[in-house]
């Protein structure tokens, strides 16, 4: 028998545009997700700090939904929304809420009483104060939800594989059922890139939008 | 002018009223300081007339308008609010903190940036510190801003809620001289809360002491507050140093000086004798023109003032400062008298009955 390398480099070549391709597949669905995610989280996170009441059912309706297991959630789609994009959305959506309300919330409520008294004292409408104040000075918690959220997106996406997408995790699924090491180690290596990159460039992003959270005096 | 008419508040599920019913007007042009002991509602009473807190009843009319049909936000805009934690925007600069109100009610962009380099001048600010963030700042200089800010827009009322109440007791003493130089030059309707009677007797042309629940128990000048406090809450809550306190509110400017037992440098022994007798003390000051050039004990100069080695008045006292530094001078130097100077030209001096005579008188 002839021992098959564990990579086989020839068969990447080979494949280059399919790699392309769900690599495209799999940063679309993470973007739909996230930016329909933070959409969702905002709405609720906002009822939530202006009627306190609704805060913990809000809460608790996303944490439960995050403590489903992802393959049952999927499975439990299909026979609904099918083989389809929005079974997957569903799902990738309903894992990134628990993070981001949970971010929105505590970002804007750490913010400086003073800062919004001040604001309210100048006349600022809720409306403005929200957009002006409230949101920009939560931004760097809210980031860092963010940062979490796409990360475990990433990787959530590979799970979708089982309903006929799932980006990278195409290849990994692929790989289990031909027994070809290359393609999982492909799809494994490709998510963990994917995420990391996607963190540094939302850092980045964070970095631009809060300039003055850079310079501190000395004191 | 702002006037509060049977003003009352009740907080949602409060047993008492945090403001009972008050009634105060405050004349265009003047600073109120509001006083009182910690929850006697001077913050209430301050922030309904912004409409932050929304009065239980009885109406506020600003400029002759009740405030009650104004929206809110619309309102505030007209007001100048400052805080003690100043509540700087610690995302936008100083420029952009400062212009706030002017971007708010849609002024154009060469006006607000010459707005705001009056302002910076105005409040005596570096104009580099324009482009830092508030956290780059002292915290003298983010008090500065605040109140920058609050001018922004020129507004004729300007509340202020314990604006110096965060910052140590040389830099407030700054701040309020500030202030005052300021109302000399803008003639804004000020109120201000403090919990600091000796803030309030310094920068207020009238004072409110409040006691638990609003109640209104004296509203009055410093000068007459101190003079005769209305009952025995006030007494109290001005404190033991009622008298010295008076002293603080009266300049040297404004009281007769008396020559001292002075004489010329060649004066005779009978001479000094006589201006020590006159006095009642036993030392004499040399004057030369209008150069006072110091003292010695009657016992140091037998035979008259030529020749004796004087000791000098270290302390120079100016018309503009009060009688409490001339008691503090008085009672520090071994003469117990206050020389008073304008410039470096003598004018006379001030003795510990003279001032006292002040008070009592
Ligand atoms: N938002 C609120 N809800 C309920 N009660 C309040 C509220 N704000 C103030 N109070 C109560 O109303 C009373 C007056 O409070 P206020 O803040 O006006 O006092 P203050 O004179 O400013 O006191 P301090 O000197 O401590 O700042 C207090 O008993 C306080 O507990
Ligand atoms: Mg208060």
């Amino acid at each position: 028998m002839i021992a098959r390398p564990f990579i086989d480099w020839g068969w990447i070549v080979d494949h280059l545009d399919e790699i392309r391709d769900r690599i495209g597949e799999h940063l679309a669905l993470t973007a739909i997700a996230l930016g329909i995610g933070l959409i969702i989280a905002l709405v609720l996170a906002l009822a939530g700090l202006r009627v306190p009441r609704a805060l913990p059912p809000i809460t608790w309706t996303a944490g439960v939904l995050y403590t489903i297991p992802s393959l049952a959630l999927f499975a439990f789609l299909v026979p609904i929304t099918g083989f389809t994009t929005l079974t997957a959305e569903i799902g990738l959506v309903s894992y990134t809420l628990l993070i981001l309300i949970r971010s929105i919330v505590t970002g804007i409520q750490g913010i400086d009483p003073a800062v919004t008294e001040a604001a309210r004292g100048m006349g600022y409408s809720p409306r403005r104060m929200l957009w002006e104040i409230e949101l920009p000075l939560a931004l760097p918690v809210i980031v860092a939800g963010v940062r979490l959220a796409a990360v475990t997106t990433v990787g959530l996406v590979t799970v979708t594989a089982l309903i006929g997408l799932g980006g990278v995790g195409f290849f990994i699924l692929r790989g289990l059922n031909r027994f070809f090491d290359t393609e999982i180690v492909l799809g494994t290596a490709l998510s963990v890139m994917l995420a990391m990159i996607l963190d540094a460039a939302l850092v980045g992003i964070e970095r631009v939008l809060t300039p003055w959270s850079r310079r501190r005096s000395a004191t | 002018m702002i006037e509060l008419d049977a003003v009352g508040k009740t907080y949602p599920g409060a047993a008492a009223p945090a403001v009972t019913s008050l009634d105060l007007v405050v004349t265009t042009g003047e600073i109120v300081a509001l006083v009182g002991p910690s929850g006697c509602g001077k913050t209430t009473t301050l922030k309904m007339i912004n409409r932050l807190i929304e009065p239980s009843r009885g109406t506020i009319r600003v400029a002759g308008r009740d405030i009650g049909s104004v929206p809110g936000p619309e309102l505030r805009r007209g007001i100048g609010y400052v805080i003690q934690h100043t509540g700087l925007f610690p995302h936008r600069t100083i420029a952009e903190n400062i212009a706030t109100v002017p971007r708010m009610l849609g002024w154009e962009r060469g006006t607000i940036a010459r707005r705001i380099g009056e302002l910076v001048e105005l409040m005596g600010l570096d104009p580099a510190i324009g482009t830092r963030y508030p956290a780059e700042l002292s915290g003298g200089q983010r008090q500065r801003v605040g109140v920058a800010r609050a001018l922004a827009a020129d507004p004729p009322v300007l509340l202020m809620d314990e604006p110096f109440g965060a910052v140590d007791p040389i830099l407030r003493s700054r701040l309020q001289d500030e202030l005052l130089a300021l109302q000399r030059r803008l003639h804004k309707t000020i109120v201000l809360v403090t919990h600091d009677i000796d803030e309030a007797i310094k920068v207020a042309d009238r004072v409110a002491i409040l006691n638990i629940g609003g109640v209104l128990e004296q509203y009055a000048p410093p000068g007459e507050l101190l003079r005769a406090p209305a009952n025995a809450f006030v007494e109290d809550f001005l404190g033991a140093d009622r008298g010295i306190k008076r002293l603080s509110l009266i300049r040297i400017a404004e009281v007769p000086l008396e020559a001292g037992p002075v004489v010329a440098p060649g004066a005779g022994a009978a001479e000094v004798a006589e201006a020590m007798r006159r006095y009642g003390v036993d030392w004499f000051g040399v004057v030369s023109g209008s150069d006072l050039l110091g003292w010695a004990w009657g016992s140091e100069a037998p035979s008259g003032a030529g020749g004796v080695a004087l000791r000098p008045f270290e302390v120079r006292l100016q018309g503009a400062d009060t009688l409490r530094d001339a008691l503090d001078t008085a009672i520090t130097g071994r003469t117990l008298v206050a020389p008073v100077f304008d410039g470096e030209r003598y004018l006379g001096m001030l003795t510990v009955d003279a001032i006292s005579r002040q008070v009592i008188g």
